[in-house]
């Protein structure tokens, strides 16, 4: 059993480019439920968003790829006014369920036949990343040679993704930081607990979820833009329900309402994940039976990885509700 | 001021002068339910509100004079709390008009009100407990530079007006007595403490018209005095104040008129010591009061 290995992987996907656009949409989605206590079951939908503008570019409008930036934005914002405006009136649970339906009619047209011209259908949107690929190999990374020290060793072309990668998390992760620090954050921290008490103050708390619902939604397409420029394709189903509710699993795992949180959660979200189905993959490597019954065998591992998570989720959940990096005092307060 | 007038007692010889004015401009006002006003900042009409089969408020008129200390007393149930949701637009009328300051409110969304003066208190508390106390405070100060999302990010931009309201917050906590728990979490506060926090955020949006629903429940006797004095205070700082209260030692203690409400109705109106010798304000509260003497006999 080669445990060195499985470390390492696990480590790799810490710092990898799956955790990176995690982080990322995660970032955003921290704007919507951690500090606005809006409950938006589709940041799937806002990543879609982002990465069909930037897939559509070249491809379908045979623009430059950088107005994909422009074209994200302006699709998630559309999104975000488009969910947010019949429900950020009503109670919690509404906007809850129109985020997850939404996002499951995005995915439902991009990848329908009906749209194929303008979304590529079911084999989605490709040839569109040169010109972003070329940027990195004009800064001298060479996509096919290998760069890096110790167990960090990358190819140029993985390098420059995950260079623009986390250098996006680190620009939203800061802009988040600071705008929460400011009086609008306090709004938005005050809406989440006490909508009516914010009311009575004289500020227009539809107003404010709205941008905080727009904002986390923009952040979020910019994770599909990175995410579409990463793999150089775009795929309608990337953008499931369970990328939603794997960011969220990352951010809740991070700590909510924490900008530490929603960047270091998606990473251990990848990492534990790696690291357990490296360790099962291992140990599990012929069937596992108890008399004649196959209690485990390596085509399982997927499923049961999951499930590990999840009762390590539950086990965070009873132990420490803030998640890893969270204030238990902001967020787990109840009453007295 | 006429000359038949009797020697004022100690008790009126302490009032300011926009008390002594609020109660001059009260004296010649009939005691009767619905009585105009001279000066109305708030005056209603035909407000109605049914819940089902209920009807929790049905009020024909009712005026509140403008700088004047005012209090909305009535048994539990009366709709003193459906009145305010209904005033401040928490709530919706199925019928009924209001104005404000001389401007039509109808339909008008809460922060709007708010905005142009009229500031609430709520029955149960809505301190907000997972915010420090300070930032309460800070909470309530309106046209705030910084809460404009493109000025967030420049605190250039609002650091400097950050810096007076914090200044004022706590010099409104230094009279309220909270100043020691300012940078704990609201959560932390005792309920007495809350409701002193809520009515001192509330002051924060500089209003024209403090709506109090019931600012003395669960606060201690010792601090409930230094309350009525903080009353007293807004309106000789220019606001006019109206109030649900149950303790009648302090409706009669600050009150310049008292409107009484039961059954969604409102049933009497006049000075405290009109309304204390009112047989039908008397019998609105009967049984739990055995017919006393409202006003005089609690102790
Ligand atoms: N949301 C609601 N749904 C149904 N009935 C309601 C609702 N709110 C108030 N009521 C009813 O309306 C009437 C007036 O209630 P309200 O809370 O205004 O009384 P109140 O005078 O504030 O009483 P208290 O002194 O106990 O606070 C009561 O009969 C109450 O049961
Ligand atoms: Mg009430």
């Amino acid at each position: 059993m080669d445990i060195g290995a499985v470390l390492e992987n696990a480590i790799l996907q810490f710092v990898g480019f799956n955790a990176c656009y995690y982080a990322i949409a995660a970032i955003g989605l921290n704007v919507q439920f951690g500090y606005a206590g809006l409950v938006n079951f589709g940041q799937a939908g806002f990543m879609a968003a982002g990465a069909y503008g930037v897939g559509q570019t070249v491809s379908i409008f045979g623009i430059s790829v950088w107005w994909g930036i422009a074209i994200g934005i302006g699709y998630s914002v559309f999104l975000g006014l488009l969910m947010g405006a019949p429900t950020l009136r009503l109670r919690a649970d509404y906007l809850a369920i129109v985020t997850i339906a939404s996002a499951e009619i995005v995915r439902l047209v991009v990848r329908s036949v009906k749209f194929r011209d303008q979304f590529g259908g079911t084999d989605g949107l490709k040839n569109f990343a040169q010109k972003f690929q070329q940027v990195g190999i004009d800064l001298g990374l060479q996509p096919a040679k290998d760069y890096g020290f110790w167990i960090f060793q990358f190819s140029g072309r993985t390098l420059w993704n995950l260079i623009v990668g986390w250098s996006f998390v680190a620009i939203f992760g800061v802009i988040v930081w600071s705008l929460m620090k400011s009086p609008w954050g306090r709004v938005l921290k005050a809406i989440r607990e006490d909508e009516d008490a914010v009311r009575s103050l004289g500020k227009n708390v539809y107003s404010y979820k709205m941008q905080a619902l727009v904002l986390g939604g923009v952040i979020g397409s910019f994770a599909g833009m990175m995410l579409a420029l990463g793999n150089a394709n775009v795929q309608p189903d990337n953008f499931s329900r369970d990328l939603t509710f794997f960011v969220l699993t990352g951010l809740v795992l991070g700590g909510v309402a924490k900008v530490t949180g929603s960047i270091i959660g998606p990473m251990l979200f990848w990492g534990v994940y790696a690291f357990l189905d490296g360790l099962l993959r291992e140990l599990v490597d012929k069937p596992v039976r108890i008399g004649d019954f196959t209690l485990l065998q390596s085509t399982d591992i997927g499923v049961v990885v999951f499930m590990v998570m999840g009762a390590l989720m539950v086990l965070l959940m009873v132990y420490r509700p803030q998640g890893l990096f969270g204030n238990r005092k902001e967020m787990a307060f109840e009453g007295r | 001021m006429k000359d038949a007038e009797p020697p004022p007692t100690a008790e009126q010889r302490e009032l300011t002068e926009p008390a002594r004015r609020a109660r001059a401009a009260l004296a010649d006002v009939a005691p009767v339910p619905g009585a105009a006003k001279p000066d109305p900042i708030l005056a209603a009409v035909e407000i109605r509100r049914n819940f089902g089969g209920i009807v929790a408020v049905d009020v024909a008129r009712v005026e509140v004079q403008r700088g004047s200390i005012t209090a909305l007393i009535g048994p539990n149930g009366a709709g003193k709390t459906t009145f305010f949701n209904l005033i401040t637009g928490f709530d919706k009328p199925s019928t009924g008009t209001w104005t404000f300051d001389g401007a039509p409110m109808g339909g008008l969304a809460p922060h709007r009100m708010a905005a142009r003066g009229m500031v609430r208190t709520f029955q149960l508390t809505k301190s907000l407990t997972k915010l420090p106390v300070i930032e309460n405070m800070k909470l309530g100060a309106t046209g705030q530079k910084g809460e404009k999302w493109w000025n967030g990010l420049f605190p250039a931009r609002w650091k400097a007006q950050e810096a007076e309201i914090e200044a004022r917050a706590d010099d409104l906590l230094r009279r309220f007595k909270l100043d020691h728990m300012r940078d704990e979490y609201a959560g932390a506060l005792s309920g007495g403490q809350r409701k002193l926090l809520e009515m001192a955020r509330a002051l924060m949006t500089d209003p024209t018209l403090v709506m109090l629903d019931e600012p003395m429940a669960g606060v201690n006797p010792a601090l409930k005095q230094s309350l009525n004095q903080h009353v007293r205070g807004l309106r000789d700082d220019g606001m006019t104040v109206l109030f649900v209260e149950h303790d009648m030692d302090m409706v009669h203690d600050i009150s310049d008129w008292v409107i009484v409400m039961a059954e969604g109705q409102v049933i009497a109106e006049g000075t405290p010591d009109d309304i204390s010798s009112n047989t039908a304000v008397i019998d609105a509260y009967l049984g739990a009061h055995q017919g006393r003497s409202l006003l005089e006999d609690e102790v």
